[in-house]
């Protein structure tokens, strides 16, 4: 099933933690994922800690998908970074600042594996 | 062994001044009153050890010395037409310094990650000014805190501890029990979970919901309909009487902000609601400045060219024009020619097809840490890091300067000396 959210990035603590070490796995466990709270992924028929396809009109990435309740219904939070990256809206809107936070995204389940971060800069080569 | 008291921290925009220091054979060993971001950084992680380069970004790198490596970056920038300069948050100011004279010879656009932060905040400041007050001032007077589109239990851990909510101050001697704390956000956060007061908006209606605030405060909630952004009118009118209550309010925001549709007009909106606030009572607000000397560059940036960040030198003289001359304006349009990456991590923090047009052209980077620039670099320079071997200036989210302290020995050159000898090397080249 696809679920239709709105994409948000940021920080994270985890995410931070890890920022200066990014070739490692716990920064793609800190910063590969996506979160949305119970209901949203009930509707997507799936566990939290299974493999999502997050496509939005400026690209698509398979991350990890995380249960927050925090949350509100049809909102996806993925921490900054390039797995986020891969997603998120580059217009500048005449002020320099790519959109990173309010981007129409679809959330699938995905047998496709979660890239590295080699693997996933490697795409841009 | 050496215990270093009182040593400062360089990762987020809080510069804490109170860690305490361990250091064995110029090893560190332990860190106390850190954070989890502090001590991550500060006890250190895998480094480059050495130079590298490649022609092909497909293929490995190879080790080389630092005058090849060095040569080739002058030669990068020496033969680009439209080179780009990003980074520097992760630096000094002395650093700053130094890459700002080295931009404006090779003509270069300079650009800090305040692009992907709070750029569109010193745009709203051109717009408004900016009422603000230092991180001291909030801790010993703020009464009615405000975090919106602020996360600090997760990017600015000790702010809530060291100032702004638990923190015991001259007037504010209950601490946490004397303070009011409001969250504005759209998600439940955990600093939201700490609040007195949750606002839940819609994703993007930040700029309704503060124009909803400005009509009530102005006398005008006959105008405001039952819900503005997902908000109740009636929390939005018991929202405006918390806030003229107070006797010393603080605002603190983040890229809730700044990154949301509408951009700096956000902020410029959150201002003159401070403005107007200040009719009835003291009120301050604040970005919350993610790197500990992202503050900084803005700082040296000003002095230097009269500009804060995004400064294109195309013309022999400082332009500014973010939309058009920021990082990734240039990038997106496939116009910069050649990179230069120093204190910055553009290869995890821009966009997908910035980052595909930095894999097309010549990138140097300039970095303690492989990361994804190092993906998209052909020259590789590893660094001291500055704040833990290398002393000198930053400037706190407030803008109060502090001096970074050396808590060990580097073992690699640091950003100020690989910059003079590009930039000695550039000069050559030209003939000079």
């Amino acid at each position: 099933m696809t679920l239709n959210a709105i994409l948000i990035t940021g920080r994270t603590i985890n995410q931070g933690a890890t920022i200066e070490n990014k070739t490692s796995s716990d920064y793609q466990e800190a910063t590969a994922l996506c979160e949305l709270n119970s209901k949203d992924i009930g509707l997507l028929g799936i566990k939290p800690g299974s493999r999502i396809s997050v496509k939005t009109d400026h690209g698509d990435v398979v991350v990890k998908l995380k249960e927050n309740n925090g949350n509100p219904d049809g909102l996806a939070f993925i921490p900054m970074g390039p797995w986020a990256n891969a997603v998120v809206d580059p217009d500048t809107k005449g002020c320099g600042m790519p959109g990173f936070k309010g981007i129409k995204a679809r959330l699938e389940p995905t047998d496709n594996k979660v890239l590295s971060m080699k693997e996933l800069i490697a795409r841009y080569k | 062994m050496t215990i270093i008291t009182d040593a400062l921290c360089p990762f987020c925009g809080c510069v804490c001044d109170d860690l305490t220091i361990i250091v064995e054979n110029n090893k560190i060993t332990d860190i106390k009153n850190a954070c989890k971001l502090g001590a991550s950084k500060i006890m250190g992680h895998h480094r480059i050890k050495a130079p590298m380069m490649r022609a092909d970004k497909k293929s490995d790198f190879k080790e080389v010395s630092f005058d090849e490596a060095i040569n080739e970056a002058a030669q990068i920038l020496f033969k680009s037409k439209r080179p780009l300069m990003y980074g520097w948050a992760s630096a000094l100011c002395e650093v700053h310094k130094k890459g700002i004279l080295l931009a404006e010879e090779v003509g270069a656009i300079i650009d800090n990650t305040a692009t992907v932060c709070h750029a569109p905040s010193t745009l709203a400041v051109h717009e408004k000014g900016l009422p603000s007050a230092t991180l001291g001032q909030v801790k010993n007077r703020s009464d009615v805190t405000v975090f919106w589109g602020s996360n600090p239990v997760h990017a600015h851990p000790r702010h809530m501890g060291r100032y702004s909510v638990f923190a015991k101050g001259f007037f504010q001697e209950k601490g946490r029990k004397g303070r009011k704390v409001i969250v504005v956000d759209v998600r439940k956060t955990e600093t939201a979970a700490m609040a007195d007061e949750f606002v839940q908006l819609q994703q993007g209606s930040d700029y309704l919901v503060i124009s909803a605030l400005r009509a009530i405060l102005s006398g005008h909630a006959d105008v405001v309909p039952e819900s503005v952004g997902g908000v109740p009118k009636e929390q939005l009118v018991k929202l405006v009487d918390t806030l003229k209550a107070a006797k010393f309010g603080s605002i603190f925001f983040g890229m809730g902000l700044t990154q949301s549709i509408s951009r700096y007009k956000n902020i410029d909106n959150a201002i003159s609601l401070i403005t107007e606030l200040n009719a009835f009572t003291k009120y301050v607000i604040s970005p919350m400045r993610g790197h500990y000397n992202v503050t900084g560059f803005g700082q040296v940036c000003t002095w230097e060219t009269g500009f804060a960040t995004a400064v294109d030198f195309a013309r022999g003289a400082p332009y500014y024009n973010p939309g058009e001359t920021a990082a990734n304006d240039v990038l997106l349009r496939k116009e910069t020619d050649a990179a230069m990456i120093i204190a910055g991590d553009a290869g995890a923090h821009f966009p997908a097809d910035s980052v595909r047009h930095l894999a097309r052209i010549p990138v140097v980077q300039i970095d303690p840490y492989w990361n994804p620039t190092t993906e998209v670099s052909n020259v590789v320079i590893p660094v001291a890091i500055c704040g833990v071997e290398v002393e000198g200036t930053a400037y706190r989210m407030d803008g109060v300067s502090l001096r970074m302290r050396k808590m060990i020995e580097p073992t690699l050159p640091t950003d100020v000396e690989v910059l003079d000898r590009i930039t000695e090397r550039v000069r050559e080249l030209r003939g000079e």
